[in-house]
């Protein structure tokens, strides 16, 4: 007998910061009812880094934990993709940074990626097809961002920092991909100009035409050539730029509130950016069972989404023991008042 | 082997010159020594100078062309750097050169002008290369840094108390109040000093000496030739140094200075001396804990017990052993490469019964201990009359 | 810090890379080039595990220039298991956290930037041993 070849993620490790400052205090800087804000957005509070931590930092830290989960020698890591809107150099790339911490340089190719928030799932994506290929035998996909949001905008209330990493290879896998594609259109529904501080972003227009449509199509297109339906799944897993726009989108999908439930970080942590749906796809990953299902959909402003169907192989239980879980960096927290979480961010001028 | 004879010293009092720089603190020093002692300038042999950093406060090198000449000495000059204990280096120097034949009579100035720099962040970084650049500095170390990291080991081997080092503070402003060349001239409480505020915990702003601007000179010749400058040399009895590895974190151990152990070992062998003939000693009490460090090391007290003899008072002036009668660096100030010198000429002055109203009267021996980083280096010198 | 002393001891300031001999089989961090043992050069990579201990600690209120912003910030020294000492911050702590003997491990952070233009220095800090669930 022979078993097909499978590509998939053989180790997958995230890393959220310990400090968070709540919606509510956020709010109470602008006048607004915290309360209110907070159960629109679905969202109680949001990860802030350390003030010596950057993209580069938490990418390197959530790629030492994928490496660790896969157990392998990382100088066969022979590409390493960090997808971030925050990149800590507007030119020199964080890739670098992560291939030489992790151990993978010289003999690796690197590089930075941005599409607002799906920057990640485009690494995931490249990857995957370098492994199928056949060119490397394993490729580090990272989304990772400490991202800014304006002091005062409806952004600042969710823009957080965390990162996830998933190391692609095929062998040994902890979950396989059995298939992935992608929905892209010009939509300038979020930017930020070169040299601009903050992003901009188009207000509603960031709904419907924007994330709702790329995610739905992108997550009907998949299921349609896969011959799948939401009932296939024992999760869902979408980009959380709150709370409200995956709990809308599984519900027009046709998902249940169970199958989105335990990748919903963004309560706790906020949106991290390129590592959101990442993260909630770690944080499923960290309770599945062998031969369980999973759908997953990003999504980048600019616009587009990578929609993924992955299988969770047998042996996960055991091999997630090694590294932290998504749980375990939810609970260690610490939490700031606006004027820390201002010095933080670099908002103070110096 | 001959003794070397120191015949003449000087010094600035030691405070915040900012209206004088380099050559003006210099040539004071070097004019005072000069006509302590009558000696005609060109009979100078060699000119020293130990300063540790005036390229980084100064923005200035090459002192060795720019202060002897300025001073009216054109003896062939050199100088000598080994952090805070240059000054002590470069009276050493000057002692291999009388020893070996090059010269019949050497200058020797320390000097430093640390009050360029007026953020005290570029002070704190301009210290902070006598430690390891890349491993220490580079990781945000500090000198009160790595001195509050072996007080709190000092503090957890040994049962030492926050108490016990304040007291040494308390003491050496005593003192300083006592030395009209003291940056420092009042006496301050224990409250004073466990109130201040932290520097680097467990390190208070009163455990730490000042940012200091000072030259000290001196003129030293062969013992045959003493008696032709002053009727009163003081001469060197013995003389040694240690070197150790420059991060503390590399050292056998954090509490203990071996350079200040391999330099007393050899400098009072040579002067055929032990601890308890010594009633008077000059220790290099950048913080508190180095002087109780230096204590211990030198062999005045046990082990862990430096900071204890000072809260008992048995290093107060003129009790059982006067450690730092001329306020040490903690009162009389610290402009660091000068700080050797100026623990010759305290010694000098204690020797000679010039020391005022602190003067210390068990004085037939006195003794000097300099050094460098976080200890790496050290000086030990030891001094007496002629008779 | 200039770009070349930062670069050249990127592989131990990233990942504690030192050096053993592969005579006498000493070990050394940061890697060097020789053997001071039995003078064997050159020497061969090392890894270190990245677990110590805290041997002695301070917080710093004065910093050097550049460590501003983070005042207070807890520097000690650590001895790594397998033998040698370094200086480094440790970070994911409060004041009480602390202690003489603690277990630590390695964290990837910014060390310093040069302003707001200049290149950043990455590398070792160290942090409670199992972070993030040291305190469980």
């Amino acid at each position: 007998m022979t078993t097909k070849r499978e590509i998939g993620i053989v180790g997958y490790g995230v890393y959220i910061p310990r400090f968070r400052i709540k919606v509510d205090e956020i709010a109470r800087i602008w006048g607004q009812p915290g309360e209110l804000v907070s159960k629109s957005l679905g969202v109680f509070e949001k990860s802030v880094p350390d003030m010596d931590e950057d993209t580069a930092t938490i990418a390197v830290e959530a790629a030492r934990n994928a490496v660790k989960m896969a157990s392998i020698n990382p100088e066969e890591i022979r590409a390493v993709y960090v997808g971030s809107e925050s990149h800590p150099y507007a030119v020199k790339p964080t890739a670098t940074i992560v291939a030489e911490a992790i151990g993978a340089t010289p003999d690796t190719t690197a590089a930075d990626l941005e599409f607002a928030c799906k920057a990640g799932t485009a690494g995931v994506q490249m990857c995957y097809g370098l492994v199928k290929s056949k060119e490397m035998k394993f490729g580090l996909a990272i989304g990772a961002d400490c991202s800014q949001g304006r002091p005062g905008d409806a952004l600042e209330y969710t823009a957080s920092a965390g990162a996830c990493a998933l190391l692609i290879g095929d062998k040994n896998l902890v979950a396989s991909i059995d298939h992935t594609e992608s929905v892209t259109t010009d939509t300038p529904d979020f930017w930020r100009r070169e040299g601009a501080t903050y992003p901009s972003h188009g207000g509603r227009f960031t709904g419907e035409p924007a994330y709702f449509k790329h995610v739905l199509t992108a997550a009907r297109n998949i299921m349609e050539s896969t011959g799948t339906k939401p009932s296939d799944f024992a999760y869902c897993v979408f980009h959380e730029p709150n709370a409200k726009f995956p709990l809308a989108t599984a519900k027009k999908l046709g998902f249940t509130k169970e199958q989105l439930a335990p990748s919903l970080v963004v309560r706790y942590i906020g949106n991290t950016y390129s590592a959101s749906s990442m993260i909630g796809l770690a944080a499923v990953l960290d309770i599945a069972k062998p031969s369980d299902r999973i759908l997953m959909a990003s999504y980048g402003s600019g616009a587009g989404s990578d929609a993924f169907i992955y299988t969770v192989k047998e042996g996960i239980e055991e091999r997630r023991k090694s590294t932290p879980h998504v749980q375990d960096y939810l609970d260690h927290k610490f939490y700031l008042d606006y004027s820390m979480y201002a010095k933080h961010r670099g908002k103070i001028k110096m | 082997m001959k003794k070397i004879a120191m015949v003449g010293v000087g010094n600035t009092k030691v405070g915040e010159w900012y209206e004088r720089d380099l050559r003006d603190l210099t040539d004071e020093a070097i004019a005072k020594a000069l006509s302590s002692t009558n000696i005609d300038p060109k009979e100078i042999g060699a000119t020293f100078v130990g300063s540790m950093s005036s390229g980084l406060f100064n923005q200035q090198e090459h002192l060795s062309a720019l202060i002897g000449p300025y001073s009216g000495v054109k003896a062939p000059a050199l100088r000598v750097e080994s952090a805070c204990a240059s000054g002590g280096n470069a009276f050493r120097v000057a002692m291999m050169a009388l020893h070996a034949g090059y010269c019949d009579t050497a200058l020797v100035v320390g000097v430093e002008k640390m009050t360029d720099l007026i953020d005290i962040s570029d002070v704190t970084t301009a210290l902070g290369t006598a430690a390891d650049g890349e491993w220490e500095l580079g990781a945000g170390a500090t000198f009160p840094a790595l001195f509050a990291l072996m007080m709190r080991a000092h503090m957890h081997k040994y049962g030492s108390t926050l108490e016990e080092f304040a007291s040494i503070a308390v003491k050496n402003h005593h003192n300083g109040a006592l030395n009209p060349d003291a940056q420092f001239q009042r006496p301050i409480s224990m409250e004073t000093v466990m109130n201040s505020r932290v520097i680097a915990d467990p390190l208070r702003l009163f455990d730490c000496s000042p940012i200091s601007d000072g030259a000290a000179a001196v003129i030293l010749t062969r013992e045959d030739l003493a008696k032709k400058y002053t009727d009163d040399p003081i001469y060197v009895t013995g003389s040694g140094a240690g070197t150790d590895v420059i991060a503390l974190h590399n050292r056998k151990e954090i509490t203990t200075l071996e350079s200040v152990r391999k330099a007393t070992e050899t400098a009072f062998k040579m002067a055929k001396i032990q601890p308890k003939d010594v009633g008077l000693v000059e220790v290099h009490d950048c913080f508190t804990i180095a002087e109780a460090v230096a204590l211990e090391d030198m062999g005045f007290c046990k082990k862990g017990q430096g900071g204890k003899i000072s809260l008992e008072g048995e290093t107060a002036l003129n009790s059982t052993i006067s450690v730092n009668p001329s306020g040490g660096l903690k009162a009389k100030g610290h402009p660091v490469g000068a700080t050797g010198i100026y623990q010759t000429i305290e010694i000098f002055h204690q020797l000679r019964n010039e020391a005022g109203k602190r003067q210390v009267t068990n004085n037939k021996i006195g003794v000097t201990q300099n050094i460098g980083g976080s200890g790496a280096t050290c000086v030990v010198n030891v001094f007496s009359r002629g008779d | 810090m200039s770009v070349p002393r930062v670069w050249r001891r990127r592989k131990v300031l990233y990942r504690l890379e030192g050096a053993k001999c592969p005579k006498c089989g000493k070990i050394y961090f940061p890697a060097r080039e020789r053997c001071l043992e039995c003078n064997t050069t050159p020497l061969e990579e090392y890894l270190f595990s990245g677990y110590g201990k805290i041997v002695t600690f301070t917080w710093v209120y004065t910093p050097p220039k550049g460590f501003k912003s983070r005042i207070p910030y807890c520097l000690a020294i650590i001895e790594l298991e397998e033998g040698p000492r370094l200086t480094a911050q440790v970070v994911a702590v409060e004041q009480n956290d602390v202690s003489i003997g603690m277990p630590v491990e390695f964290a990837f952070r910014k060390i310093a930037s040069e302003g707001k233009e200049g290149v950043i220095t990455y590398g070792f800090k160290f942090r409670p041993k199992g972070y993030p669930n040291h305190a469980k």
